[in-house]
């Protein structure tokens, strides 16, 4: 009995390591790795401080399903649906922030800037949801619209400045979000009605929310935008992984002169990835200024949107659906940060967790060749 | 008059952690190694230093203050510590650049307020006492225009920041070291086979980085704040990123730029006053830097500046 169970272990560990050193698998394991390394950091730096690792999964878990554990058996109500609802709310901008940067990566480029086009989208949306008083039949599509075209905008000309100048998009993007708190910090302030710190209430006709939604889950503030955020995920892996468009982009992700000398215009499509990348953080920004809230705020610094964003990209593979669950992973984290402040751990604990993940995705090529070295153990 | 020399002063003062931060990019970058990581840099160093004067300040009541001086030195090694990780990323580990600087600008806000928690059970550093304090120095201040200026209601790091740009510019141009970090950020093959240690260099470029933007973060934070909060630091890492590309990777010329970045700031403040300005608003004067760096960006994209093996790894395989 005994020597078969230690047989099966044996096989389940031979398994994982021919299954952890296969370079197939490595789009996969590599990420799960620095995940579960990112936790490990987390986790450490808890038991160094004192506190209780366990709460943050505790926190985890009724962050997203909304079961507390802790009030298993003592007769309450250990459901409640507003906590899902909330964490849906906290993954839409950044599973579309990593879209963005996921979809400039694709073509080679950094897009540091998506916090400043998501900044300028929330703005679009705002002046739209404020100024005009149209039906809503209009005015919703029109809000949505604009947000994602002043997105764009801020992601052209980054682009525009690397395509025609050869101007570093990094550098560029980064002045570009300076930029965009200002201008939108500036601008909010004049819209008729504003103070200093938010605007009116846009027109309900230009709102994202719904009392159903927020009904069914107990009021949270869970609105519409996740429909949009499907059709993000969808439109992204459509134009990447099925259109001739998309394969020129990803050519010249891996070699720009390549790409050049087969007749592919590469220029256009840099200015073009840049152009889609910015929507998509742009169309984040609708989501959190018509749908979350419904007022433009005047913010005093970034919210971190688009730093959450790269993080995601890295994490998520730069693909649409890795995206998708890298945007519900640390929007869980962002979204689980309250109940740990409840329980006595500093929120930032999450904010440490991330940072963790990315320098071990950073670390990747670390990571491999560490795997690949499990893999020359079990040739010998 | 008084009070554009008075402005000047002020300049002076807002541009001094520029100027330090500029400076340690300058190394990291003429290295081979971009640093974005600036900023973080700056805020793990304001938040080192922000602790030791808390917590040092008690020792010195009654005597001369020392407190915000050894702030200033653990801020230094607080930020050359961190530089490491940026520095095992992408010098061993071939790590993007950008995306290994973007993991400290990450973490750096979340270790500091986790830490000020742990610490002070609060989401920042308590307030410190004094800090550093703005002095006059006899005699020397009543030399007409420059004494105004320069020795007027001061802060003695202002003299550090200048120090610090010359002998920036002796080591990177005047010494046998200078020429070698030279020459690795801008061909590390020929460096190379010229036997010099690639991956020292770079090691030592980034390290000086990461000390210079650790000064320049504790310097912030005890000359213009009263404590380590989240946004002490509010961007002056990337004005600092803004200066160095403005400056042309230059010792001085980032020692201009910083000094104009910091003189629109000023501006800001006084704009009400001067005609001409007077209707611009607030916003207008703070994204100012920005604007102006992209349009520098274009400007020099024709002529190449810049160290050219900036961003690379660098893989021996190549040569």
């Amino acid at each position: 009995m005994k020597a078969k169970f230690i047989q099966t272990v044996k096989k389940m560990k031979d398994n994982l390591r021919s299954w952890l050193s296969d370079e197939k698998n490595m789009n996969l394991s590599v990420p799960l790795i620095a995940i579960m390394l990112g936790f490990a950091v987390g986790i450490l730096i808890m038991i160094l401080t004192g506190r209780d690792p366990l709460d943050i999964f505790r926190a985890l878990i009724r962050a997203t399903v909304g079961i507390d554990t802790t009030k298993f058996g003592s007769g309450k109500t250990v459901f409640n649906p507003r906590y899902v609802g909330e964490f849906i709310v906290f993954s839409m901008p950044i599973i579309l922030t990593g879209l963005s940067v996921a979809f400039a990566f694709r073509t080679g480029l950094f897009n540091i800037g998506a916090e400043g086009q998501l900044m300028m989208g929330a703005f679009g949306a705002i002046v739209v949801g404020v100024l005009f008083d149209l039906p809503a039949i209009i005015h919703l599509p029109l809000a949505i619209f604009v947000g994602i075209l002043f997105g764009a905008l801020w992601g052209f000309v980054p682009g525009l400045l690397k395509a025609k100048f050869g101007v570093h998009e990094v550098v560029v993007t980064i002045m570009m979000n300076y930029i965009a708190l200002f201008f939108t910090n500036y601008y909010y302030k004049q819209l008729p009605g504003s103070n200093n710190v938010k605007t009116v209430p846009i027109h309900e006709t230009a709102s994202l929310q719904s009392d159903f939604l927020s009904n069914l889950t107990n009021s949270s503030r869970l609105h519409w935008g996740f429909i949009l955020v499907a059709i993000a995920v969808f439109f992204f892996w459509l134009i990447i992984e099925k259109t001739s468009f998309g394969f020129e982009l990803r050519a010249a992700g891996f070699n720009k002169h390549a790409s050049k000398y087969a007749g592919m215009k590469v220029d256009r499509n840099i200015i073009l990835s840049m152009v889609i990348s910015g929507a998509f953080a742009g169309l984040g920004g609708v989501l959190i200024s018509i749908g979350t809230f419904d007022y433009g705020r005047v913010l005093p610094a970034f919210e971190g949107y688009g730093f959450d964003g790269i993080a995601v990209a890295l994490v998520g593979n730069t693909t649409a659906l890795g995206s998708l669950l890298a945007g519900l992973l640390f929007g869980a984290l962002k979204a689980a940060q309250p109940l740990m402040q409840a329980r006595g751990i500093p929120k930032d604990i999450a904010s440490i967790i991330i940072a963790s993940v990315v320098v071990f995705v950073a670390m990747q090529s670390g990571i491999r060749s560490f795997l690949h070295k499990l893999r020359k153990v079990e040739e010998e | 008059m008084e009070t554009l020399l008075t402005m000047i002063t002020l300049a002076l003062i807002f541009s001094t952690p520029i100027i330090i931060a500029s400076l340690g990019g300058l190394f990291s970058e003429r290295s081979g190694v971009v640093n974005i990581a600036l900023e973080g840099l700056m805020m793990f160093g304001g938040f080192a230093g922000a602790t030791a004067t808390v917590k040092l300040e008690p020792l010195f009541e009654g005597g001369l203050n020392w407190a915000p001086w050894i702030g200033l030195l653990i801020g230094l090694i607080t930020g050359l510590v961190v530089s490491l990780i940026h520095a095992y990323l992408s010098i061993n580990l071939n790590a993007d650049q950008v995306i290994s600087g973007t993991a400290i600008n990450l973490l750096a806000g979340g270790a500091t307020v986790y830490l000020a928690e742990i610490i002070f059970n609060q989401q920042r550093t308590e307030t410190f006492k004094t800090g550093f304090s703005k002095e006059t120095i006899p005699y020397l201040s009543e030399i007409p225009i420059i004494g105004p200026i320069l020795f007027t209601n001061i802060y003695p790091t202002v003299y550090l920041a200048l120090v610090l740009v010359v002998l920036g510019w002796y080591v990177i141009y005047k010494t046998p070291f200078g020429l070698r970090l030279r020459s690795t950020g801008e061909n590390p093959h020929a460096s190379d086979s010229m036997g010099i240690n690639v991956y020292k260099m770079r090691y030592i470029g980034v390290m000086i980085s990461g000390a210079l933007a650790g000064l320049a973060g504790a310097v912030m934070v005890l000359t213009q704040d009263i404590q380590y909060t989240i946004f002490s630091i509010h961007g002056t890492g990337f004005i600092a990123l803004a200066a160095l590309i403005f400056g042309k990777w230059k010792p001085f010329g980032l020692l201009f730029a910083s000094l104009f970045f910091g003189f629109s700031q000023i501006l800001s403040l006084y704009s009400t006053d001067i005609p001409l300005i007077s209707g611009l608003p607030l916003e207008f004067f703070k994204a100012l830097p920005y604007v102006i760096t992209i349009i520098a960006l274009v400007f020099f994209s024709s002529s190449a500046v810049g160290p050219k093996a900036a961003g690379e790894p660098y893989d021996k395989g190549k040569r």
